[in-house]
């Protein structure tokens, strides 16, 4: 009984997401990390069209206006606004293309990591029992791998590519994902509206995908915001590593890789990959925090008993 | 007392006055959203957060003003609490005794036994059977009857002028709620302690009270001593409450409730908050009345417009 | 065994048990401690009655409530609902038997998901059962809501948006939507604000009227449930210790349970509070994992003697009460004698609930 439902009552129709928008909307950093992230999805889409008003393409290699008569990489100019790199290829169009790869393993591997974990740790969390335990197992089994070892094995047996990174990305995010699903699910279902949905006569499917996972995608969503980034993380470190997407289609990694011998001499190599990637990153991160404080407003205003 | 809220401001208490006097009772009685738990809290400097202006004399000094370790003197030495849900007020991972001789020993130098022979001695005095032996468990291992048993033998060790209660006994059967008033009387007869108890229950109060203050909505709507106010109340408020009691000893027939529901504390409309609801509701009521004396007993006074002796017809 | 089946009755419960095993620790299995929450119980419920159940914590009602409406399955004891043995029932039985048999929360807060829209909540029994679709759903639960007193414009609202007292409405709307024989209501006002309680048990009369449903009203407090019931079942520690029309009851109360379970009910008149002479029970009642032989009430009991922890009392009428007034006690209360507060069996008070 403990509750300002005076408040509620006065202020119409405002949906539990309705309220998470408008706590986002009225902070800064997820403003501006929003924007900054729909900024990098239009760069995204509109690779094909910088690159053609620019006029170069990603994997062309100027050897005569990009590389000095001594092969050594030119700066950030006129020409190329973010120097060329140590074939002479365009740094800037490269890391417009890398983000393109980067989001595309982001996203992905993020959403079918979700998916697979809401569905087990929903299953794992509902049904308990053997159930349960078998499946909490292999989800310890998943987060023990070293993910490195495994990575490298499987890209060494089916060779590296796109799709591989991206499965491999979520194989080794669904677990912790379903760790949360399932805690949730455990606490959700003793919950009264459940025990009504059970009275009612829902099947066991109904009480999981109707009552249940809307009350576990709160937490989901914040989980989902922080994965990308990582995985973002994760791609660019397969494709530093050689194992993620040939080359010369451009990641962030793999110009990371490549400029490592010639940081003294071209500067721009090395920077411009690493700060798109920080930037990315780092938007991603902070609307992450910003959409657990906008799930969990934490009120340190005295409670109003009775 | 106004709380900021990112959905606005609520006006949580607005203009309360009451008093209690040394070895009598003062009942708050009022619905969720009334204020009554807050005003209260906000008295011994519970509340965070909130804005709170206006006294709060306590044997003529203003706790409101007090600086933070005066009123840590006063509380629990002066004046002693007791909550709603004693499950939550008891640390779960101290013994009880101990929890007993640390509110002894925050207020007074005793040594280590001499503060435990109290302990075990306010337990007797509460009715906890094999004090000795139970002074050593710990709050899961007491039933919630015997939690408040101790949260009350906690709030008394000290001989306080006033103790504090709000719904100590809501959260108890009803035998152990008869149990717990009846303790509370027999120590307010032993040590003429000054009870303000605060709930919703009508029942209770008319038991227990001399004097009962009627809260709606941040405001206070009628006080009266206790006869007066169940015989004779003036308040529709109050007279809407007690109507819509079902009582065991009377006909079976509909009930008559209040009809409607509270208003919203945030950017409260003017004038007397149980406008919306009242059956004698009138033009004048947009102005706020003032609590004003009745006829009847001089204690009896009423927030409403209608006459003191609206009776008489 | 029924073979006369009494067709006025809806439901009969026949000596359900339900036991509950407390893990204590052990990996495999418990110590054995088993809480009894049901211990025993015969009970009818009438067509078309309100019968009242009340009790205090830890007594069983809400798990012989659970029992009836099979949320739980019954550790041994028969649900009869209709004439037909709801415990062998099949799913498909079982699933008509739920749209027939519905249960009101108490928790008007957490009976309610809260991240559904109300409309689609109240909706919810004509989906799962297939009854209607669509449109015709939206049409039926906004007619649903206009009965309790809902505007069906808040169709689309979630529930953190309405009060304790609609949201209790929104309940109510869910639970009656098929139409149901039997509603069982567990503790539906204990939340809500005094106001708003006279609002929600006028709705249910009301209901009740124009539906003919037949309630199962679980309660610990007793003035509201005197006022709504026809009859009463007292219920202690897992057994039923009196039943008896409502009037009859609180007249005349035959177990001294009920005598001081009536007599701790606080009145608001002052001039009843202070003539009233109280029966304070002492101590705490006892806990369900090891209830006390015989007659449950005999460690507590003010009129207790050495027979009564060794023979268990059949719940049958006393002292002269017709068939409708039944207790389960050997030295009931007659009309008009005070009980005094001490428990007359001397020795070791029995050890409480943890």
């Amino acid at each position: 009984m403990a509750e300002p439902t005076v408040a509620a009552r006065a202020i119409e129709g405002r949906g539990p997401w309705r309220l998470v928008y408008e706590r986002l909307r009225r902070d800064p950093a997820a403003v501006v990390s929003a924007l900054t992230i729909v900024a990098i999805v239009l760069i995204a889409l509109a690779a094909p069209l910088i690159a053609s008003a620019v006029g170069h393409t990603p994997s062309t290699q100027y050897r005569d206006i990009g590389l000095s008569p001594a092969g050594i990489p030119v700066g950030p100019n006129g020409t190329f606004w973010f120097g060329t790199d140590s074939l002479g290829r365009d740094v800037f169009i490269r890391v417009v293309y890398g983000t393109r790869i980067s989001l595309l393993a982001g996203v992905v591997s993020s959403v079918l990591a979700v998916l697979v974990g809401v569905v087990i740790g929903l299953a794992a969390g509902y049904f308990g029992g053997v159930v349960d335990t078998v499946l909490s197992r292999i989800m310890d089994v998943v987060l023990s791998l070293p993910f490195l070892v495994f990575a490298i094995a499987l890209v060494s047996v089916a060779g590296p590519s796109l799709t591989i990174s991206i499965g491999v990305i979520a194989f080794f995010s669904w677990a912790s994902v379903g760790r949360i699903v399932r805690g949730q699910t455990l606490s959700l279902k003793e919950t009264e509206y459940v025990e009504a949905a059970r009275s009612l006569g829902a099947g066991d499917l109904r009480i999981m995908f109707v009552e249940i996972l809307p009350n576990v995608l709160a937490p989901v969503i914040v989980y989902a915001t922080l994965l990308i980034p990582g995985a973002i993380v994760f791609e660019a470190t397969l494709s530093f590593l050689g194992l993620g997407v040939i080359p010369p289609t451009p990641t962030w990694g793999n110009m990371l890789s490549d400029s490592i011998a010639f940081y003294r001499v071209a500067w721009w190599f090395v920077v411009f990959p690493g700060a798109a990637l920080l930037v990315t990153t780092l938007a991603f991160n902070l609307l992450g925090d910003s959409v657990r404080d906008a799930v969990n407003p934490h009120r340190g205003v005295g409670r109003e008993s009775k | 007392m106004s709380f900021p809220t990112p959905d606005g401001v609520v006006e949580a208490v607005r203009g309360v006055s009451f008093g209690v006097e040394r070895g009598r009772t003062l009942a708050i009685v009022g619905e969720s959203g009334s204020g009554k738990s807050v005003s209260t809290h906000a008295i011994v400097g519970l509340i965070r957060g909130a804005r709170v202006s206006g006294r709060a004399l306590f044997e003529g000094r203003d706790l409101l003003a007090m600086p933070a370790d005066d009123l840590r003197r006063v509380r629990g030495a002066g004046i002693g609490m007791i909550f709603q849900s004693p499950q939550s007020s008891l640390h779960p991972y101290y013994r009880v005794g101990w929890q007993l001789e640390e509110a002894i020993r925050a207020h007074e130098r005793v040594e280590k036994k001499a503060a435990r022979a109290r302990a075990i001695e306010l337990l007797r005095l509460v009715g906890i059977p094999r004090a000795e032996r139970r002074v050593d468990d710990y709050p899961h291992q007491f039933s919630g009857g015997m939690l408040q048993r101790t949260m009350i033998a906690i709030a008394v060790a000290l001989n306080p002028r006033l103790l504090i209660a709000d719904e100590p006994t809501t959260a108890l059967d009803v035998t152990v709620q008869a149990q717990i008033i009846d303790l509370m009387r027999r120590l307010q007869a032993e040590f003429g302690t000054a009870i303000l108890m605060i709930t919703h229950d009508l029942g209770v109060v008319a038991g227990m009270a001399d004097e009962i203050a009627v809260m709606y909505a941040g405001q206070v709507m009628e006080t009266a001593p206790r006869r007066p106010l169940y015989r004779h109340s003036h308040h529709p408020y109050t007279e809407g409450l007690l109507r819509s009691l079902p009582r065991a000893d009377a006909p079976r027939a509909r009930l008559t409730p209040i009809r409607g529901q509270p208003p919203s504390l945030i950017g409260p409309p003017p004038g007397c908050p149980f406008q919306a609801r009242c059956d004698y509701v009138m033009d004048l009521c947009v102005e706020r009345p003032p609590l004003a004396p009745v006829q009847g007993d001089p204690g009896h006074r009423s927030a409403c417009w209608l006459p003191p002796d609206r009776w008489a017809q | 065994m029924s073979a006369g089946a009494n067709p006025d009755v809806l439901v009969r419960v026949e000596g359900l048990v339900k036991h509950f095993p407390v893990k204590t620790g052990a990996l495999f299995g418990g110590s054995g401690e088993v809480v009894h929450a049901v211990d025993g119980v015969d009970l009818e419920i009438r067509r078309g009655e309100t019968l009242g159940l009340v009790g205090e914590t830890g007594c069983g009602k809400s798990t012989l409530a659970r029992c009836i409406i099979r949320l739980l399955e019954p550790t041994s004891g028969r649900v009869v609902f209709d004439g037909q043995d709801i415990a062998g029932a099949s799913a498909r039985e079982l699933r008509t038997f739920r749209s027939r048999a519905q249960l009101v929360f108490q928790d008007p807060y957490g009976s309610l998901n809260p991240r559904r829209r109300v409309g689609s909540i109240i909706g919810d029994p004509f989906e799962i059962h297939g009854v209607a679709k669509g449109g015709d759903r939206v049409e039926r639960v906004k007619a649903l809501m206009r009965v309790v007193g809902l505007n069906p414009e808040h169709y689309n609202r979630f529930p953190a948006e309405f009060s304790g007292g609609q949201r209790q409405r929104i309940g109510i709307a869910r639970a009656i939507a098929l139409q149901p024989c039997l509603v069982v209501c567990d503790e539906p006002v204990s939340a809500l604000d005094v106001s708003i309680r006279a609002q929600i048990l006028n709705l249910l009369g009301d209901l009740q009227a124009e539906f003919g449903l037949t309630y199962l009203f679980i309660s610990h407090d007793l003035s509201v449930v005197e006022h709504v019931s026809d009859r009463v079942a007292v219920m202690y520690l897992g057994k039923i210790v009196e039943v008896a029309p409502a009037a009859d009851l609180y007249a005349h109360p035959r177990h001294p349970y009920t005598a001081a379970l009536l007599s701790a009910v606080p009145v608001a008149d002052p001039d009843v509070a202070d003539r009233h002479q109280r029966t304070i029970l002492t101590g705490d009642p006892p806990s369900p994992l090891d209830p006390p032989r015989a007659c449950r009430f005999h460690p507590r009991c003010p009129k207790a003697q050495p027979v009564c922890a060794e023979r268990e009392p059949a719940l049958e009428p006393r002292l002269g009460d017709g068939p409708e007034h039944t207790a389960a006690c050997h030295f009931p209360v007659a009309d008009g004698e005070l009980l005094p507060t001490a428990p007359a069996l001397a020795g070791e008070p029995w050890p409480s609930r943890p």
